[in-house]
């Protein structure tokens, strides 16, 4: 954090104008702050999430990437002194709103974390969790079915199915983070947020992750906050470079790590701040 | 030279010996490469001191009466040596009173004061003995260990392996204290087994321990079947679970997952207050309130419901307990990780059904140990139910019965005057191992589940 603090940043901070917008957009964040009691962790984010595209959260740590992440689910409402302001919406509806109800929102809204985090169940139950809750299937069948859909779309039914009431804990690292992403595919979401979700993985289990992503995004919209720039250039259309709560620029993956256009970015990419 | 001298030259002594060590290291290293802080070398001279006078201090507690009263007993006149046991300590006691100055009733034999004085001397050659002898063994193995601190001697580890010994000791204290509980209880409770037999005791369906104490009284031959206290023990704590258990679990519940931090930090202590409410208290409330209240209500109701009811008694200890199933399930709740909780939010779980799905069932082995914990504390709790539930031992599960427990019959069988040899008596030995081996049980099994639950997320 040393170098950070060498560069004083200031309210009217100077950000680079974000010189691509998605084709589609599905969720928009407007002049987005987030305070913890009185320190304010983000300042005015404007920015923009595309269907069908990975937009990668970079920056050094605790520049509000996760904090970022988790307003568009509301999962800052779990923590008592987190306090969100401006507007953050999804398909034009605003999620902060109180006719929003934030069960459904993350329904819409799925998250994988940094640390895999399966439920102390079968592998089976974690994956049906979310479908139950929400009451999205009639029968036993049509829950077998979506758990298998699920499984297989994150990779990981050839290596479980014959396993699927063991421990979902017992599986490896990389297999319990593939178990996360089917358990969020499986109440169909519209968009999935993942916060550093390589980050506790070796590099083989990292890799079949960012295959994963890559085929993920036909379908899904998908926010990824990582430390890993090569793995932002990997996977991501759209990259969005996070300083000290401050949005400093938005451009496409290539761009950003080729040429950016604002110093502290360029100073990030190559490594002088972080 | 009195014991409180004694102690008060032991204590100089042993700063004295700190002081030496420290002083000879200090000058040891002016020109020589110490191995530890001179501080080390100053507690390795004091406990080289100070172990050879605690050893013999508690030797002398431990022996020195038998020596002295052996002394006295060989120098009594013949007569009274040869007397039975217990005359004889009659008679010695005797001495020891006169020895300590007190009036004594009237003077037995010939050369009584003499034994008197006889026991005084005695004792006072014991006390010199000992006093010296700490002294001169503990100056002794000072210059010992004095001589011995050089640079080379690694004072601090071998203080560390002191301490570790220090620690040893004291956590044996508890392990020896309940062997030593055990076994007084079993020895008791053998003597029972020879006059009623195990099988009479733990399957007999009838209690009724009166019976006659002379031969030439009249009186029933005593029946100790200890079914029916069992099952009133049991019966009582079962009402004491099912008011504890699920007001306790949806507090630790409300506690730590909704509560506010101000009003948490306002009910936890308010919970633990009641934790320490004495359980006489307790008891009154059972007695004087609950219970009138109870078989009033049953009136109106047309129910007859004794005044002793084990209704009564199971909800006041019910209460009693919910600070006890709160805390430790709230522990248990509060050590599921916070990913876990995020991880059912994320898929747009609402908070009570992440705590039903997700919460409770990796919670459970460890709530299930604090239920265990809890009954085994109801089992064994005795001061509400002597002074609320019954004493005659009826065999029903009917909560508006009045009932007896294990601990009741304990007291009441232990409380007055009683041979020591009557199966009556020794009937509460051998309740009391009976309810002993309950609880290690449950508290045995209780700590197992504990255990297994905290190798999961460690």
């Amino acid at each position: 954090m040393k170098n950070n603090e060498l560069i004083t940043l200031s309210d009217d901070f100077l950000t680079v104008g974000d010189t691509t917008t998605p084709n589609e957009k599905i969720m928009e964040s407007q002049d987005c702050c987030v305070f913890y009691d009185e320190a304010q962790a983000l300042r005015n984010i404007n920015l923009e999430v595309g269907k069908k595209e990975v937009l990668s959260l970079i920056g050094p740590s605790g520049c509000g990437k996760s904090t970022f992440i988790r307003c568009l689910n509301r999962l800052n409402d779990t923590i008592d002194s987190a306090k969100v302001t401006g507007k953050i919406t999804l398909e034009g509806q605003d999620i902060y709103n109180s006719d929003m109800d934030v069960v459904l929102l993350r329904a819409r809204v799925g998250m994988v974390f940094q640390k895999p985090n399966p439920f102390p169940k079968s592998v089976y139950e974690n994956v049906a969790y979310g479908p139950r809750i929400h009451g999205m299937s009639e029968s036993k069948a049509d829950m077998d079915e979506i758990v298998e859909t699920s499984l297989l779309r994150a990779g990981l039914w050839d290596e479980v199915k014959d396993r699927l009431n063991t421990s979902g804990t017992a599986l490896s690292g990389g297999q319990q983070q593939r178990l996360c992403i089917a358990r969020a595919i499986a109440v169909r979401p519209d968009v999935i947020l993942m916060d550093e979700p390589c980050s506790a993985l070796d590099p083989i289990a990292t890799d079949r992750i960012e295959d994963l992503i890559s085929e993920l995004k036909e379908n899904y919209a998908i926010v990824i906050v990582t430390h890993s720039m090569s793995q932002a250039s990997r996977v991501s259309q759209r990259a969005a470079y996070f300083h000290l709560g401050h949005l400093v620029e938005t451009d496409a993956t290539e761009k950003i790590f080729g040429d950016p256009d604002h110093e502290l970015t360029q100073n990030y990419i190559k490594g002088r701040i972080g | 030279m009195s014991f409180s001298f004694f102690l008060l030259v032991l204590i100089i002594l042993g700063l004295g010996s700190y002081y030496f060590g420290k002083s000879k290291a200090l000058a040891l290293k002016q020109n020589d490469v110490v191995h530890s802080l001179p501080k080390y070398y100053g507690y390795y001279a004091l406990v080289w001191f100070a172990t050879p006078a605690l050893i013999i201090v508690s030797l002398w507690l431990i022996f020195s009466e038998g020596i002295v009263t052996n002394q006295v007993i060989s120098s009594l006149p013949d007569n009274i040596k040869t007397l039975p046991t217990n005359e004889l300590t009659l008679i010695l006691n005797d001495i020891k009173n006169k020895a300590a100055g007190n009036l004594v009733a009237g003077e037995s034999f010939i050369g009584f004061e003499l034994a008197a004085e006889t026991y005084n001397s005695y004792s006072k050659i014991a006390e010199n003995i000992i006093i010296y002898s700490s002294i001169v063994l503990g100056l002794i193995s000072f210059i010992f260990a004095y001589i011995s601190i050089s640079g080379k001697l690694r004072a601090r580890n071998r203080i560390e392996s002191i301490v570790s010994k220090i620690l040893l000791v004291s956590a044996s204290i508890a392990i020896f204290a309940t062997a030593g509980i055990l076994l007084s209880v079993l020895f008791e409770a053998i003597r029972f087994f020879q006059i009623i037999s195990f099988d009479d005791f733990i399957f007999g369906l009838t209690w009724s321990p009166q019976m006659a104490i002379r031969d030439d009284q009249v009186g029933s031959s005593g029946l100790f079947g200890a079914i029916p206290l069992f099952l009133g023990t049991g019966l009582i704590s079962l009402i004491s679970l099912t008011v504890a258990v699920p007001v306790g679990l949806m507090t630790a519940i409300y506690l730590s997952e909704y509560a506010p931090s101000r009003v948490r930090a306002v009910t936890k202590p308010m919970l633990e207050v009641l934790s320490g409410i004495p359980t006489v208290v307790y008891g009154f409330f059972a007695a004087i309130t609950l219970a009138p209240f109870i078989r009033d209500f049953g009136e109106t109701l047309g129910m007859n419901i004794a005044s002793e009811s084990a209704l009564g008694v199971g909800l006041v200890m019910g209460i009693m307990i919910i600070p006890l199933v709160s805390s430790l399930s709230d522990d248990v709740i509060s050590a599921v990780p916070q990913a876990m909780r995020e991880g059912s939010y994320g898929l747009g779980a609402t908070k009570s059904e992440t705590i039903k799905r997700v919460i409770i069932p990796a919670a459970l082995p460890g709530i299930v140990g604090g239920i265990l914990l809890a009954a085994s504390r109801a089992i064994g709790e005795t001061m509400i139910v002597v002074m609320a539930a019954g004493l005659s031992a009826r065999l029903s599960i009917n909560p508006l019965d009045a009932v007896t427990t294990v601990t009741v019959q304990i007291v009441t069988l232990l409380v007055g005057d009683q041979e020591f040899d009557s199966p009556k008596t020794l009937a509460a030995f051998a309740l009391g191992l009976t309810l002993f081996v309950v609880t290690l049980i449950l508290n045995f099994y209780a700590l197992r589940i504990v255990r297994k639950y905290r190798e999961q997320y460690e």
